[in-house]
């Protein structure tokens, strides 16, 4: 449980061998994948192939049957787990921006970390400010959700959970749900992110965004990794059927 | 006798049937007073502990105790399966044996819980067990997806209840809940029975003594009840409006 034993040079998030069932459906059959400080990973598949739960698995809203997974040293597969401890170091972003509808965009931001971090309400606005900024949407920061197209809530979405200071974030198909002429803002926000140097784990139907973005890139089909490797090859070279087929359809 | 009590007196004394004595005979006007007074706090303080039995119980509706759940239902058939009157006659006359007593001046013993109070107590219970449900709707209205971000974000159960769950369950529950109270404020008429001196107990006590201010009694009991119900309902979609959040529901 603790993380005293990790340091920068291992890898930021490490998957091992995980396991996980709805009832007698196994969505993941033992999947690993490792991800280093800095590094943007893509994951892509079909759907019903595990990849939103997995995501999910590593900051622990859905638990894991067997395996490991470490986030900075701290064990998700714990019973003793500090899920906060956890949570600070890891932010996510749903499909469906999942933004409080009764808070304006800049409350929303300011939320967590006041009322979890305890941190002072003026300190956090300040940085408020700048996360809406970072994620173009000054001028948006006293409308309510409701009052916001979905491009502009995902970008909500973005800055609220950067206003934890996670190490790494989780993408779950954030463009999904999008019209599509507003999935390219996110888009630019999360590339913004990545060229920060934030580490990333995206699910995503995007391929050209993953080509242009991830440096790694996995592809799922029914609860295991079938294949992956670095963008440049990923998309020319693949060898496995299954990922040629899959990309022949959506590409 | 001022102006105003001197036509309601002539009143009476020309139409026996309209004997408005409530408005010439101070000692009437204040037992008015009084079981108007004895109505609004009533009311108030009903509504006040019924919606935190209400907020309370839809938390334990949610709990992972398997007791705790039951015991809720338990309360929740009780009281809303049975009539709000005999609850009443039963907390008074039947537990208020048992409550212990005191003797204030050391020589007459008073119940710890005076009628009142049983009032209080029995109407709250009746009240919150469908406040109990009507903020567990509200609760089940809340998206599980919306509670899984402030989770993602750190909050714990009780963090995830009071900051999202309960302000947007609210705002869902608002239109049954101003239901539920309108007739929470109605009810408390009922404490008659256990001889609380609300405002129908007065107005019954001011014609058993002067039968002929039987219609003019029954005409201002509709009169203020319309007014006070008039005033929550208004106070209720005051607060309604005013929770509205831009672009979301109706």
């Amino acid at each position: 449980m603790t993380n005293s034993d990790w340091t920068p040079d291992q890898p930021l998030v490490s998957i091992k061998d995980v396991h996980k069932s709805f009832g007698d459906l196994e969505v993941l059959k033992g999947v690993s994948l490792d991800v280093r400080q800095g590094e943007v990973i893509c994951i892509i598949g079909p759907s019903g192939s595990g990849k939103s739960t997995l995501i999910r698995c590593v900051n622990a809203l859905n638990t894991i049957d067997s395996g490991s997974i470490k986030v900075e040293g701290i064990e998700v597969n714990d019973p003793g787990l500090d899920k906060l401890e956890l949570r600070k170091n890891v932010g996510m972003v749903f499909q469906q921006y999942n933004l409080f509808p009764h808070k304006t965009a800049l409350e929303n931001v300011m939320m967590a970390p006041i009322k979890v971090l305890k941190q002072s309400a003026e300190e956090v606005e300040e940085r408020a400010h700048a996360l809406i900024k970072r994620v173009n949407l000054v001028g948006k920061e006293n409308s309510y959700p409701g009052e916001l197209s979905g491009g502009q809530q995902q970008r909500v979405a973005i800055a609220r959970s950067l206003a934890m200071n996670p190490d790494v974030m989780l993408f779950d198909e954030v463009t999904a749900a999008l019209d599509p002429e507003t999935v390219n803002e996110v888009l630019l926000a999360i590339k913004d992110l990545a060229q920060d140097g934030m580490t990333c784990i995206l699910v995503t139907h995007e391929m050209g965004f993953a080509r242009e973005v991830a440096d790694h890139i996995y592809f799922t089909d029914r609860g295991i990794i079938v294949e992956h490797g670095p963008p440049a090859t990923f998309f020319t070279e693949a060898k496995d059927p299954r990922t040629r087929e899959f990309l022949s359809q959506i590409l | 006798m001022n102006a105003f009590q001197q036509y309601f007196y002539d009143l009476a004394q020309t139409y026996p049937k309209w004997n408005f004595i409530y408005f010439y005979d101070p000692v009437q006007t204040w037992r008015v007073v009084d079981g108007l007074w004895m109505t609004i706090q009533l009311s108030v303080v009903c509504v006040i502990f019924s919606v935190i039995i209400g907020v309370v119980g839809a938390w334990a509706q949610g709990a992972h105790s398997k007791t705790l759940r039951l015991v809720m239902q338990g309360y929740i058939q009780f009281f809303r399966n049975t009539p709000p009157l005999v609850q009443l006659m039963f907390f008074y006359f039947a537990l208020g044996q048992f409550t212990p007593t005191y003797a204030p001046d050391g020589w007459v013993e008073v119940p710890i819980i005076s009628n009142v109070g049983w009032a209080i107590i029995s109407l709250s219970f009746f009240a919150g067990a469908f406040n109990v449900e009507i903020f567990r709707a509200g609760i089940e209205a809340v998206p599980e997806s919306t509670q899984e971000a402030a989770e993602a974000l750190g909050m714990n159960r009780l963090q995830i209840y009071i900051y999202i769950v309960l302000p947007l369950a609210f705002r869902v529950s608002l239109p049954a809940l101003n239901n539920n109270l309108v007739n929470l404020v109605k009810t408390t008429t009922q404490a008659l029975a256990i001889a609380v001196p609300e405002l129908l107990y007065q107005m019954i006590s001011i014609y058993n003594d002067y039968s002929t201010a039987q219609n003019a009694c029954m005409l201002f009991l509709f009169f203020a009840y319309f007014l006070l119900v008039g005033i929550l309902v208004l106070g209720m979609s005051r607060w309604e409006r005013g929770m509205r959040i831009p672009g979301y529901g109706a």
